[in-house]
């Protein structure tokens, strides 16, 4: 063969892959890009306003905490062909079974409430009114969900989940000293010293990176979409190309905030991108409108994560590939979740903080059984064959897992303790 | 109450299909699960202490 026909070989081999990627690719972006909720970007926007650009080697670090974490899903949802509530009710009784189903719905539905207040507060820069924000938050997810394929609402997922990358642009816009990022940024070091507070972020920033509503969507996503054995690998890719992303727009939105609102008070994104606004009215849009769409994002997986787990336990058909006549508790329980945590931000007076810190706290309760589980389903060799979890698989995800359980726990407690570690 | 009596008999099916774990119950599995017990104990105690002291 000349050196041409070696070229266009390859090419074609390379092609082929792309295309079959293309086709697999989804749940694992989606799952990852949605994990940089409205929780998330507050969290994100706070640590470059507190620390500048000092704590970016540490969201690196994030991406095999995540990346080893939701690849278990992928491997699980495929070789099983069931979501993460039907697997821990089947392989570990109903003990453990209701009490994972009912700690994820109370979990998903405070979630909900926060990404609903990180939506109204985020249209509310622009003059839309709160009640304005839910009805069409609402109408726009019945539309996406409501089409009656799976394949369209990743599509329409995927959309939103590029509209996240909005941070990008706004960091260039900044202007940001690249030498300072490379310099301060990119060489681990604890800006300070190692004192309460930035624990307390260390903490905050691991606590959105894996959160429990995440396991159970990407597993039931796999199975909606019908992935198999022979599409792991692609799975997996996709979820790690998801981790590269959603890390990458952590350091994005780093950037921003740590360009333009060094040492500024941050209590959550909106602030931000009002205090932006006065600087550079565009970077102050794209920081609200990237708010927004986070909210959205997650909504749209939240949602779907409780759905589907009842969908599973209960017996009904939960599939997206279902129209509302075939699956009506499924789609029921999708508007009802949805409907009531949009209700709460409208409420005068309604406990948003109080939401805000119950949130964290029944995540800790939920989070260590969920990653235990998974661990322990990883590993029934009878189920999973050649697909459980290698020796090293097994080492890295185990040191993943414990450390996350030590500090999601510690994050729990300070949110229930506030003055234990001052 | 139909509806009720109805979903009532569906946990009960529930709870009887999944009446058994079906995961081989090993050493590790087993010591996994009375760690996560004691776990959740201890963050439950935790929080009806808070509720109690912050009533």
């Amino acid at each position: 063969m000349d050196f041409f026909s070696i070229l266009y070989y390859r090419f074609k081999k390379v092609w082929k892959a792309i295309r079959l990627y293309l086709v697999i690719a989804g749940p694992g972006l989606v799952v990852m890009i949605a994990d940089n909720d409205a929780g998330g970007i507050t969290t994100y926007a706070a640590t470059g306003a507190q620390y500048g650009y000092h704590l970016i080697w540490f969201l690196l670090f994030l991406i095999p905490v995540a990346y080893y974490v939701q690849e278990m899903t992928v491997r699980l949802g495929a070789v099983t062909k069931r979501g993460h509530a039907e697997a821990i009710f089947e392989s570990f009784g109903a003990f453990w079974g209701w009490f994972s189903l009912i700690d994820l719905m109370i979990v998903d539905w405070l979630t909900l409430v926060t990404e609903f207040v990180g939506m109204t507060a985020a249209l509310s820069i622009f003059g839309v009114p709160a009640w304005l924000t839910v009805i069409l938050v609402v109408v726009l997810m019945g539309i996406i969900v409501l089409n009656g394929r799976y394949w369209t609402w990743e599509k329409i997922a995927l959309g939103f989940c590029l509209l996240n990358l909005i941070y990008i642009p706004a960091a260039f816009m900044v202007n940001p000293s690249i030498s300072s990022i490379v310099g301060q940024g990119l060489i681990p070091n604890l800006p300070g010293g190692f004192n309460n507070e930035l624990f307390f972020l260390l903490m905050a920033n691991i606590g959105t990176t894996i959160a429990p509503w995440m396991l159970f969507f990407q597993q039931s996503s796999v199975v909606d979409k019908g992935l198999l054995e022979k599409d792991i690998k692609m799975g997996k890719l996709d979820t790690f190309i998801g981790s590269i992303i959603t890390v990458a727009v952590a350091i994005f939105i780093v950037i921003v905030t740590g360009t333009l609102l060094h040492g500024a008070p941050i209590d959550d994104a909106a602030t931000a991108a009002r205090m932006l606004m006065k600087t550079n009215h565009y970077i102050g849009a794209f920081m609200a409108v990237g708010l927004f769409d986070a909210g959205l994002l997650g909504a749209i997986c939240i949602s779907l994560a409780s759905s589907w787990a009842f969908g599973e336990i209960f017996g009904w058909a939960h599939s997206l590939n279902t129209k509302v006549k075939e699956a009506p508790w499924f789609y029921i329980s999708f508007f009802i979740t949805l409907a009531t945590a949009g209700v709460v931000p409208l409420i005068p007076g309604a406990p948003l903080v109080l939401i805000t810190l119950f949130v964290q706290v029944v995540a800790v309760t939920l989070l260590p059984a969920a990653l235990v589980f998974l661990i322990l389903l990883l590993n029934d060799k009878k189920t999973m064959g050649e697909y459980a979890n290698t020796r090293l698989q097994n080492i890295v995800s185990t040191i993943i897992v414990v450390l996350i359980i030590i500090l999601s726990t510690l994050y729990g407690i300070s949110a229930l303790f506030p003055n234990l570690f001052k | 109450m139909r509806m009720l009596k109805q979903f009532i008999s569906k946990i009960r099916e529930i709870n009887q299909r999944y009446g058994k774990p079906k995961i081989e119950m090993s050493k590790g599995v087993k010591f996994s699960l009375a760690v996560l017990r004691i776990y959740l104990f201890v963050l439950v105690l935790l929080m009806i202490y808070k509720f109690i002291t912050v009533l």
